[in-house]
């Protein structure tokens, strides 16, 4: 499977789950569909003791990890069918002992990043060679602890730590700038000693381009996305973040604007 | 078991400087532990293991929040991260240490120093009466509360033994000296350090030494005293708390810590469902503190042998009948 397929298939099996589910967040894991799919096909090296580590530290976008795990054959597709049911490993938000793939607990926003940074800081303390990747959302900046992981990540100059940021521009209620504003967002992150890349969120080529070179600092990669991205009328809709209950009608509706299995 | 403590006397040494010296020399032998520190390390005793182990020693700045998920990682890598703060400031921390460390079930060992009153002068700011009792309230994380250098060494060992979190309390004062080299420590287990039969003192951290002492002026009032040595607060030792009820019938508990689901809370706990008897949780009372000596903050706040004797007999009279 490509991955243009697979995140076709990542937004799909999102969206299926949420409506099963009767909640979940659908506009962020859209927005995040292309990232994961070209990181768990053509980056992520995830055999051995010094395998690559993926963490989701925007834990609520936990549907499109699920799927991109399902079609990369990592769990068995029929797992998805228990996302946030009892007595199911598929988690609201992905919990680590119910689901080894995703390194850590995430779904409080900002832990994931600082987690990562503590895998990057423990590889090199043991001289493996693996990289470790956050992928985060765009209002998780707000939290403090993200200010505190990126200062710490320049300070010891982990180049085997990248963080990809879901740059869709809304969150919650609202757009970012209306809530607490983030920009100017690249000046910030080099500011504090990091490598800075923009890339369109969505275009496979730039993001792998972007993602398979190492620097000689943390990197923090920029992905411009759209929020709900693929479904037309969820696009750039706050309402559209979760958690939501979505119909029979608008799952048909979605789907089919999707295009084919 | 109920043998009578040797009591040695002011050793000088400080729970954090002691537990600061147990780690130093126990990472000899365990290779994978690494100690994080947010810029206290004199304050905590980990100067000692910056000086040994500097390229174990990972300096995290005054970021606890990042300090703790740093952490949850590096023991993902298979590490034993110590994670170390002043009380007050781990609870900066509190919910990455819920979710990344104990949801995870991670090994990290976070051990602080500056508990409660023993604080001192550095007044009620980093005065914690809340870290045991918000520790406690987190599921698989374990929680210790040693009483003296010698149980403080002893639990530094069991702790990087343990797997799994543990939440660790050390201090900050000079402390009495309580037990000698052949004391044993075991996690979930108490010792009755003294024995008596009018009611039995239940205590951690530097309360225990008080309790002792404040046991021996009952005796010359003719009450006897029994104390009990409770060094983890969870899971705690069910089994000496029942036998101890009913042995004395009353129970009176002692802590440097609001009073407030902290080691009272535990012992009322267990004694209401299995063996009701009056239990008087004795510590802080729901305040915060102030700068002073740690002795004088014990005698303003009830915490010192006198008013515990003080307390004891006032709740032994009212139970008299």
């Amino acid at each position: 499977m490509n991955t243009q397929l697979l995140a076709r298939q990542v937004r799909r099996d999102s969206l299926k789950q949420i409506h099963r589910a009767g909640s979940g967040h659908p506009g962020g894991a859209l927005s995040s569909a292309d990232i994961l799919a070209v990181l768990y096909r053509n980056i992520l090296n995830l055999d051995g003791p010094s395998r690559d580590r993926f963490i989701l530290s925007k834990g609520h976008s936990a549907p499109a990890l699920y799927a991109v795990w399902a079609n990369s054959q990592l769990i068995e597709h029929e797992a998805l069918q228990g996302f946030r049911k009892l007595n199911a490993p598929l988690q609201g938000h992905p919990h680590v002992l119910a689901t080894p793939l995703c390194e850590t607990s995430t779904g409080s926003l900002g832990q994931g990043f600082s987690v990562a940074l503590g895998i990057a800081l423990g590889y090199r303390h043991q001289g493996l060679s693996g990289r470790v990747f956050a992928l985060l959302g765009d209002g998780e900046l707000q939290e403090g602890i993200v200010w505190e992981t990126a200062m710490c990540a320049a300070q010891y100059k982990l180049n085997n730590l990248i963080a990809i940021l879901d740059y869709n521009k809304l969150q919650s209620d609202d757009r970012n700038s209306n809530i607490i504003g983030l920009e100017p967002l690249t000046d910030k992150w080099r500011a504090f000693g990091w490598h800075v890349l923009e890339v369109d969120g969505h275009d496979h080529d730039a993001l792998y381009e972007a993602l398979s070179q190492t620097y000689d600092k943390p990197t923090f990669v920029v992905a411009h996305t759209v929020k709900g991205k693929g479904v037309s009328w969820m696009e750039n809709i706050p309402k559209w973040h979760g958690s939501v209950k979505l119909t029979d009608d608008e799952l048909t509706r979605a789907l089919e604007e999707l295009g084919e299995e | 078991m109920s043998s009578q403590p040797t009591l040695i006397g002011m050793s000088g040494d400080t729970l954090r400087e002691a537990f600061g010296k147990a780690l130093a020399d126990l990472m000899e032998h365990y290779p994978n532990v690494v100690v994080l520190d947010g810029d206290v390390a004199g304050g905590t005793g980990t100067h000692h293991v910056r000086s040994r182990y500097p390229d174990r020693f990972y300096q995290m700045g005054i970021a606890e929040q990042n300090m703790m998920g740093v952490a949850a990682g590096m023991a993902a890598t298979g590490l034993i991260p110590v994670v170390t703060t002043f009380a007050a400031f781990s609870l900066r921390a509190y919910e990455i240490a819920r979710l990344s460390v104990a949801y995870a079930q991670r090994n990290v060992k976070i051990v602080c120093s500056h508990p409660g009153l023993d604080t001192g002068p550095d007044g009620a700011s980093a005065q914690s009466m809340e870290d045991l009792a918000a520790f406690m309230a987190i599921p698989n994380m374990t929680v210790l509360s040693p009483a003296d250098p010698v149980e403080v060494r002893l639990a530094t060992k069991a702790m990087l033994d343990h797997q799994g979190p543990i939440y660790m309390r050390t201090g900050r004062s000079a402390t009495t000296r309580l037990f000698d080299e052949k004391h044993r420590f075991e996690i979930g287990k108490g010792q009755i350090l003294r024995s008596g039969s009018d009611i039995t003192l239940i205590a951690c951290g530097v309360q225990v030494a008080r309790c002792l002492a404040a046991a021996e002026l009952a005796s010359k009032m003719g009450i006897s005293v029994q104390v009990v040595n409770m060094p983890t607060l969870k899971p705690i030792d069910e089994a000496l708390i029942l036998q101890c009820a009913k042995e004395t019938g009353i129970l009176m508990t002692s802590e440097d810590h609001n009073t407030l689901n902290g080691l009272g809370s535990q012992v009322a706990r267990v004694t209401a469902r299995h063996c009701p008897v009056p239990v008087f949780c004795h510590g802080v009372q729901d305040t915060f503190g102030e700068s002073g000596e740690p002795e004088e903050l014990a005698e303003k706040y009830g915490l010192s042998a006198p008013s515990i004797l003080r307390q004891l007999q006032d709740f032994l009279a009212q139970h008299r009948n």
